[in-house]
């Protein structure tokens, strides 16, 4: 449906930066670590100080408040933060989506978060945000701590949603062969040079 | 009213009590020996300054010398509040945040019942105004520092949790909301437990100053009840007005958290 577009994006920890992802379009981001693939990502959700513009179709960042354009961009971090007791008590919906393609059963929503694994948050953590329905993904090494099994639910999960609402897709993986596999494009970032296209 | 007139020979025995005190950590290498025979040396000094002060004062009633006073201990209390936190808002609004809030709850609560409730002549007579106002700062400047010491510190501590929360989409008010309650709520925990003790497990300091200087012990309680509510008021709403404004200063006008806006003080 709209277009991700980041037009001279630069704060403290990012040289300016601009690119573009089509709607329902996957562009992949990987370099190494200080390249600011998270910093960027941040940015774009308005997290941190900024100078430039971020638009999702003809939606420009500054013209609505920040929570609602973060509610239209969302971003998945790194590592995922729970605040109340049980995993249910975290989704507002009542009918949740996705649970079965992550390999969940309904029980899972009475579990306790101190109980849950690395990996089991992960995916948690990615339901709680399509549950949302955000217009466009920010992932932030989305699959970082799974198995391969889940590696792939995870992934055919995020497609599904991507071609299923028309969304464009901005992927952080370190992973050659998995953005291979999800990428329509591939961007690599280094310290020095961030906005040079591969 | 007979008051027993304490000699400096009473107050040399109990000056003695520190020394042996000092004495007696020097084998015991608990090092607080020097400590504490400053801090006794800054008790008489500071005491006695205030009592000369307090003495001209009182001989000479004039609003602008109370007002005057008054400034100074509100500048005094606010820089106390600042330098107890290990986490500071930059710029003026670390010394600003606490002032003001105490300003606004210590004064106005003050005032409040010197007008209405004590009704002296003229209603400044600093012989009221001053030692209420200044259990007022004391005690309210106690419950802002230990509040704005908590949300800054629990803000650090999650700062994971309150951005993943802004990355969901939820706004500031309702991230903070917990660590803002929680914060307002521990300024206020010492002076909810004093009044809920207090007579049973010790005697309230003005309350037994009051007797120890002749005042009929009903007398005394009546003033003392007073002042406790009067303490409850001036903690609780300076400082929810602390926390308030010190929440707000977390966050910018996008609903970002700024965390660059508190410095650690080492």
């Amino acid at each position: 449906m709209s277009r991700l577009r980041v037009v001279k994006l630069s704060n403290k920890f990012l040289r300016p930066i601009s690119l573009s992802v089509p709607s329902g379009k996957c562009l992949c981001l990987s370099g190494p670590s200080g390249a600011g693939k998270t910093v960027l990502l941040r940015a774009i959700a308005d997290l941190d100080l900024s100078h430039g513009k971020v638009f999702l179709g003809n939606l420009e960042h500054m013209s609505v408040d920040g929570p609602t354009w973060r509610r239209n961009v969302g971003l998945l971090p790194a590592e995922s933060h729970w605040w109340l007791e049980r995993v249910g008590a975290h989704f507002a919906e009542a009918q949740i989506i996705g649970l079965e393609q992550l390999g969940f059963g309904a029980k899972i929503l009475d579990r306790r978060i101190a109980g849950l694994s690395t990996g089991e948050r992960q995916r948690l953590a990615l339901l709680r945000l399509l549950n949302q329905r955000p217009k466009a993904l920010l992932l932030d090494e989305p699959t970082a701590s799974l198995d391969p099994k889940n590696v792939r639910r995870v992934e055919k999960l995020i497609a599904t949603y991507r071609s299923k609402h028309k969304i464009p897709v901005l992927w952080v993986s370190h992973d050659l062969r998995q953005i291979k596999r999800v990428g329509d494009q591939h961007l690599r970032m280094t310290s020095s040079d961030p906005d040079s296209m591969k | 009213m007979n008051v027993v007139s304490l000699t400096p020979t009473d107050l040399a025995l109990a000056a003695g009590l520190v020394l042996a005190l000092a004495a007696l950590s020097l084998p015991m290498g608990l090092a607080i020996g020097k400590q504490l025979v400053i801090a006794g040396a800054r008790t008489v000094v500071q005491l006695l300054l205030v009592g000369l002060v307090l003495n001209v004062l009182f001989d000479n009633v004039n609003l602008g010398w109370i007002t005057l006073i008054a400034m100074a201990m509100l500048l005094v209390a606010g820089w106390e509040v600042m330098a107890r936190q290990r986490y500071r808002l930059i710029g003026w609004w670390g010394f600003g945040v606490g002032s003001v809030s105490m300003f606004v709850s210590t004064f106005t609560i003050t005032i409040l019942v010197l007008l209405v409730v004590i009704d002296t002549e003229p209603w400044y007579a600093p012989r009221y105004a001053i030692p209420l106002l200044g259990m007022m700062l004391g005690n309210t400047m106690t419950g802002i520092a230990l509040a704005l010491d908590r949300l800054t510190q629990s803000t650090r501590q999650q700062r994971g949790l309150i951005e993943n929360r802004l990355m969901l989409g939820h706004t500031w008010k309702q991230v903070i909301e917990d660590i803002r309650n929680d914060s307002i709520r521990s300024g206020m925990i010492p002076t909810i437990n004093a009044m809920a003790v207090a007579g049973i497990v010790s005697l309230p300091g003005m309350m037994t100053g009051q007797i120890l200087a002749g005042t009929p012990p009903l007398e005394a309680v009546k003033y003392q009840i007073l002042i406790m509510f009067m303490l409850a008021g001036g903690t609780g709403f300076g400082t929810v007005a602390a926390v308030s404004v010190a929440v707000r200063r977390l966050f910018d006008e996008r609903e970002r958290l700024r965390l660059e806006r508190i410095r650690e003080i080492s």
